[in-house]
């Protein structure tokens, strides 16, 4: 065996055979029959040699400060090298963050003696295997004192004060006041919307060694670049000298966007113990030491004339935070986009409370955005008596509602018109509780979304091989969605050969700058890089070069040299729902989606993409919610027999299908498919739970205890 | 998880000699909840003796009628046996409900009955929890208790039993049977769980070292139109929100027999006899059966978050005994 692993592009070798045409092509993963037989390999499967295991001790305060660690016993436990704490950690740049959001206190680990939120990582115990590390942590000695924590959410805590503004200053477009006054129907509602966690089934897990003088990992990650360029600045090293890989990933939704502590901790350990070490965090460490979705509450304030037409579109929003990162969860977004108005006005706060620190999970801000803002356009239609989806088609606009820009291509009333079609939308009956099957209250309900959609600056390097293939390398990574599939058909029709003389390397940072597999632009943003690069590449071929000749290509400047646009995917979701009133048990029946997407490289994976997020949409709607103990500030749900998304027997027959679509200042002509799947469904599935039984419900989750009737 | 010396027995008599005297010896059945509680350092045994090679699986009919489940028989094999399911419906229904396919197929009825409460501070070392620590205090009565009991509990522990298949099996008046080295014995199902007073960390009136055999199902109290019906808070998957076992004989439109179980309300299966008693002798129509839930819950004491629990009771028992009705 190797100390130093090679780690493949886990493509296997079972590409042979295929042949173009690839874009538009359904198919199955070039990494498929590897997954189902195991030999696919994830970060934890990786084999080293000397590797040495660490398991993470995570704080039972949720504010404080540790006063002692008596590692005694641990050190006398079999197997155990060490232990970590803030001690004897390597000190850490307290500048590294993100681009955008700066400093992140999150990557601070073992720092200091402080304490913030319950399950705070305090020491990583070193041992020879996994379960001796185990065994160690459980016997590490901490003593803190507490302080009084808060963790009580409200938008008027005297903490509040308004989010970071990188993702766009706020709506002040007319006079919402005066619009307001003169409506003839008005809706002003508060919406809550609790924590949230992405759930990846594949925890967090890294190793670390050193090689020389640079920094090795391989990690479960979703940006096998932003996080080796995050890792070089958190240990002062230059980025050359650091280097993470990655082959498969289990899902991240988000949680694996930035330098997760699984390489944080085990950087730190290799640097002190030198030898490579794996940290693999448990699902409840998982749970109480990568971040979440925060809560929300959101007041959304509508004034329409008589026929519908709206005159305003109020959307104030405040999400908590930790006090230790920064972050926008931008519920407000799709308030400036998705429907004209003469005033708009948007206002986004943050609340700092002793919480794990949030990031972006699942479409981070349309998903409790859209829950608000087509909750309340339902309760719009009802109080204009109106069908809520011509409600929505009333209001469509020529350009920008916010900017006055132009849309580059919106297709959202064809998603709308598709998708009732497909439902079976037309006769119904808009008044609440008209519909029984049994002791079964019976409801429809839709609702619609815009998701804001780019692409990032990524570069590519493709060589031209000497036996006729080529070799394209980008430092992409596919964390479950079929983007190593899409690239390979992306790569394919771009130098115009078939799929199977197409090798394709991704997941290693080293392989230059590139976007990460997140804001569902990975595939979007990485593709394009690879169409430059065979562009540039073919031109090159056109002199006959000797071969191997490689051509390295980066879109920064034509991304940026884009006109300035209004750019955006669209869905319309609906839902019908069975409501149990004696229960309050509702099951979704029916779901139908329809979604402008841009082009669509992979309708396969796509529609299982867009499913999946209807899926977390449904569970969203009826089930998932982060439950704190006040007392202890802790999260108590901390697995996945407490924390509940949609099993199986939750799933009705979903029906996910794509409009026509294109984005013109796309190469390709691509949005991005990713996380839109998710974002309407909360709001379609409460409006026809609205429509079965008359009640509107305007916290999530709709559990039980809230629809129970007497 | 704390290390442990592992002995697989083959015969009643070595399992209960290798247990005897040592206090910090269990029985390993299916393992699908011992195992995760060793996992969180919930439970410490020193010593486990597997139990799963003892001749006790396996359901047959008793001279008498009775119905005898092997206590190491799968909870899928007696969901699935044709007996249950013609005589003790319920009881196959409940069980279905359960957990999911893969841990029917582990775990053992012994195991489903001695299993622990689902309390998420019963399963975190560093909260108070009287039933892990005793006099250690209960974070579940100030902090997170939407899913726990409504009656039967005390100040000292507000937990529920998570079992389904206890329901049933309270509803059936099942029969514990167990061996010690002194010799074997018996209990009615409605004396196996203590009441929670302040002692909430002795559960069952099993003796120490006691090792289940077998659970019987009296032929008397057999149930072809009984039926369990279980809300939870997804489809399936999840422990009971409350759950319901009945069963109800009417002839020209009076209640004959009437029982009743109820899952999820408290620390055991509730058996609903003041319920039953209203309605024996009565008009077998809902809105007495809503009557009779009601003077059953009349007694309920419900926490600050879990009152919605009460009327989810009262609707359930409603709603089942109606549908057997039609
Ligand atoms: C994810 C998950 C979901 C679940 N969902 C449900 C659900 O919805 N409904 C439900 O009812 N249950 C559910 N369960 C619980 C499951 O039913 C129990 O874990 C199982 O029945 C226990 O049986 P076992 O044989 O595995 O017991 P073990 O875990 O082996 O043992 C449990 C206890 O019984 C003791 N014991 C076992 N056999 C004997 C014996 N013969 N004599 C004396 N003592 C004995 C052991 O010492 C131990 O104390 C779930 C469990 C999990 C992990
Ligand atoms: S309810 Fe019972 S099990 Fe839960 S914390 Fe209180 S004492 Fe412990």
């Amino acid at each position: 065996m190797n100390t130093h692993p090679q780690v493949l592009d886990g493509t296997g070798a079972e590409i042979s055979g295929l042949s173009a045409p690839a874009i538009g092509t359904p198919r199955t993963r070039v990494e498929g029959r590897d997954k189902v037989s195991g030999k696919a390999r994830y970060a934890g499967d990786i084999p080293i040699e000397r590797l040495a295991h660490g398991a993470v001790v995570t704080a039972t305060i949720a504010s404080g400060r540790i006063t002692a660690i008596d590692p005694s016993a641990t050190l006398a436990s079999p197997g155990v090298i060490g232990v970590i704490d803030h001690r004897n950690a390597p000190r850490v740049d307290p500048e590294a963050g993100s681009p955008f959001f700066g400093p992140d206190g999150q990557l601070q680990l073992l720092q200091d003696d402080q304490i913030a939120h319950g399950g705070w990582p305090v020491a990583l115990v070193v041992a020879e295997t996994h379960e001796q590390a185990r065994a160690g942590a459980e016997r590490l000695r901490v003593s803190y004192v507490e302080q009084p924590h808060d963790i009580a959410f409200s938008p008027g805590h005297p903490a509040a004060r308004p989010a970071l503004s990188a993702f766009g200053p706020d709506a002040n477009k007319g006079d919402l006041d005066a619009e307001l006054a003169a409506s003839a129907v008005v809706v002003d509602e508060s919406y809550t919307t609790p924590a949230q966690h992405a759930c990846a089934m594949e925890p967090h897990v890294a190793t670390a060694w050193l090689e020389g003088a640079v920094l090795r990992g391989i990690d479960s990650n979703q940006a096998p670049y932003g996080i080796a360029a995050q890792l070089a600045t958190l240990f002062g090293k230059p980025l050359s000298d650091v280097r993470v890989q990655v082959e498969q990933v289990g899902g991240g939704f988000g949680s694996k966007t930035g330098l997760g502590p699984q390489l944080i901790l085990a950087t730190m350990a290799t640097m002190l113990f030198h030898r490579p070490v794996r940290v693999a965090l448990t699902r409840e460490e998982v749970f109480l030491a990568t971040s979440a979705r925060p809560r929300t509450d959101q007041r959304v304030r509508l004034g329409a004339d008589r026929d519908g037409r709206l005159r305003a579109i109020g959307h104030e929003a405040a999400f908590e935070i930790s006090g230790k990162s920064e972050f926008i969860e931008n519920c407000v977004e799709i308030a400036k986009t998705l429907y004209a108005a003469d005033a708009i006005r948007t206002r986004l706060n943050v609340v700092p409370l002793n919480i794990l620190p949030v990031a972006s999970v699942r479409a981070p801000g349309t998903a409790p955005g859209s829950f608000a803002l087509e909750s309340a356009m339902d309760e719009l239609a009802e109080r204009l008596d109106m069908d809520p989806l011509d409600l929505r088609r009333r209001n469509e606009p020529e350009v920008g509602p916010v900017s006055g820009l132009p849309f580059t291509s919106r297709n959202f009333q064809l998603c709308l018109s598709e998708g009732a079609r497909q439902f079976g939308w037309a006769g119904r009956d808009h008044r609440p509780r008209r519909r029984r099957e049994g002791h079964l209250l019976i409801g429809t309900g839709m609702a619609g979304t815009s998701f804001f959609t780019t692409a990032f600056p990524s570069s590519a390097t493709i060589t031209a091989e000497q036996d006729g293939t080529f070799t394209v390398a980008i430092a992409a990574i596919d964390i479950g969605t079929g983007a190593r599939t899409a690239l390979h058909a992306i790569a394919a029709d771009a130098l115009r050969v078939g799929w199977d003389r197409i090798r394709l390397r991704i997941g290693d940072s080293a392989i230059g700058p590139a976007w990460q597999a997140g804001g569902s632009l990975g595939t979007t943003s990485w593709g394009w890089a690879i169409v430059a690069a065979a562009r540039d590449l073919l031109e090159q071929l056109e002199s006959g070069p000797a071969l191997p000749v490689s051509v390295t290509s980066d879109t920064t400047e034509e991304i940026m040299s884009r006109p300035h646009r209004e750019r955006h995917s669209y869905s319309a979701v609906f839902a019908e729902v069975a409501v149990d009133p004696a229960t309050g048990e509702v099951r979704v029946r029916r779901l139908v989606g329809r979604f402008a997407v841009g082009r669509v490289v992979n309708p396969l994976m796509v529609r299982s993409q867009l499913t999946g997020g209807m899926i977390m949409g449904l569970s969203i709607a009826l089930q998932e919610e982060v439950v704190r103990d006040e007392v202890s500030g802790r999260q108590v749900n901390a697995d996945f027999a407490g924390y509940h998304f949609a099993a199986n027997a939750d799933v009705p027959f979903i029906d996910a299908d794509f409009v026509e679509d294109h984005e013109p200042d796309d190469p390709l002509g691509m949005k991005g498919p990713g996380e839109i799947g998710t974002v309407a469904v909360a709001a379609a599935i409460a409006n026809a739970v609205w429509h079965a039984t008359g009640k509107r419900h305007r916290e999530l989750p709709i559990r039980l205890d809230r629809v129970i009737e007497d | 998880m704390k290390e442990f010396a592992y002995s697989r027995a083959t015969a009643v008599h070595d399992a209960l000699t290798s247990v005897v005297g040592q206090e910090n010896a269990r029985f390993l059945a299916g393992g699908t909840n011992l195992v995760d509680l060793m996992k969180r350092g919930v439970e410490t045994p020193d010593r486990l003796v597997d139990v799963r090679a003892l001749p006790l699986d396996g359901v047959h009919e008793a001279r008498n009628g009775d119905l005898v489940i092997g206590a190491t028989t799968t909870n899928s094999d007696a969901a699935a046996h044709p007996e249950i399911r013609r005589r003790y419906p319920a009881l196959s229904q409940a069980v279905l409900a359960g957990a999911s396919g893969q841990l029917r197929n582990m775990a053992t009825v012994a195991g489903n009955l001695l299993q622990r409460t689902r309390c998420a501070y019963f399963a975190d070392l560093s909260s108070a929890c009287n039933k892990r620590v005793p006099g250690s205090g209960c974070a579940a009565v100030a902090g997170v208790h939407h899913n726990h009991a409504i009656l039967g509990a005390s100040p000292a522990c507000v937990a529920t039993s998570p079992s389904d298949m206890a329901v049933p099996m309270m509803l059936f008046d099942a029969v514990v049977h167990y061996e010690t080295l002194d010799g074997k014995g018996e209990i009615p199902i409605s004396r196996f769980y203590r009441p929670v007073g302040d002692t909430p960390h002795l559960e069952t009136t099993l003796p120490d070292g006691a090792l289940i055999t077998s659970v019987t199902l009296p032929s008397a109290a057999a149930g072809e139109r009984s039926r369990y019906r279980k809300v939870r808070e997804r489809a399936s998957y999840a422990f009971a929100t409350v759950s319901v076992a009945a069963d109800l004989v009417v002839r020209s439109g009076q209640v004959r027999e009437v029982r009743i179980a109820l899952g999820g309300v408290a620390s055991h299966p509730w058996r609903a006899r003041i319920a039953e008693e209203e309605l024996r002798g009565g008009p077998a129509t809902p809105e007495r059966f809503r009557a009779a839930a009601e003077a059953e819950l009349s007694a309920a004491k419900p926490l600050p978050h879990n009152g919605y629990k009460l009327r989810l009771a009262r609707n359930l028992i409603q709603s089942v005994l109606t549908e057997i009705v039609h």
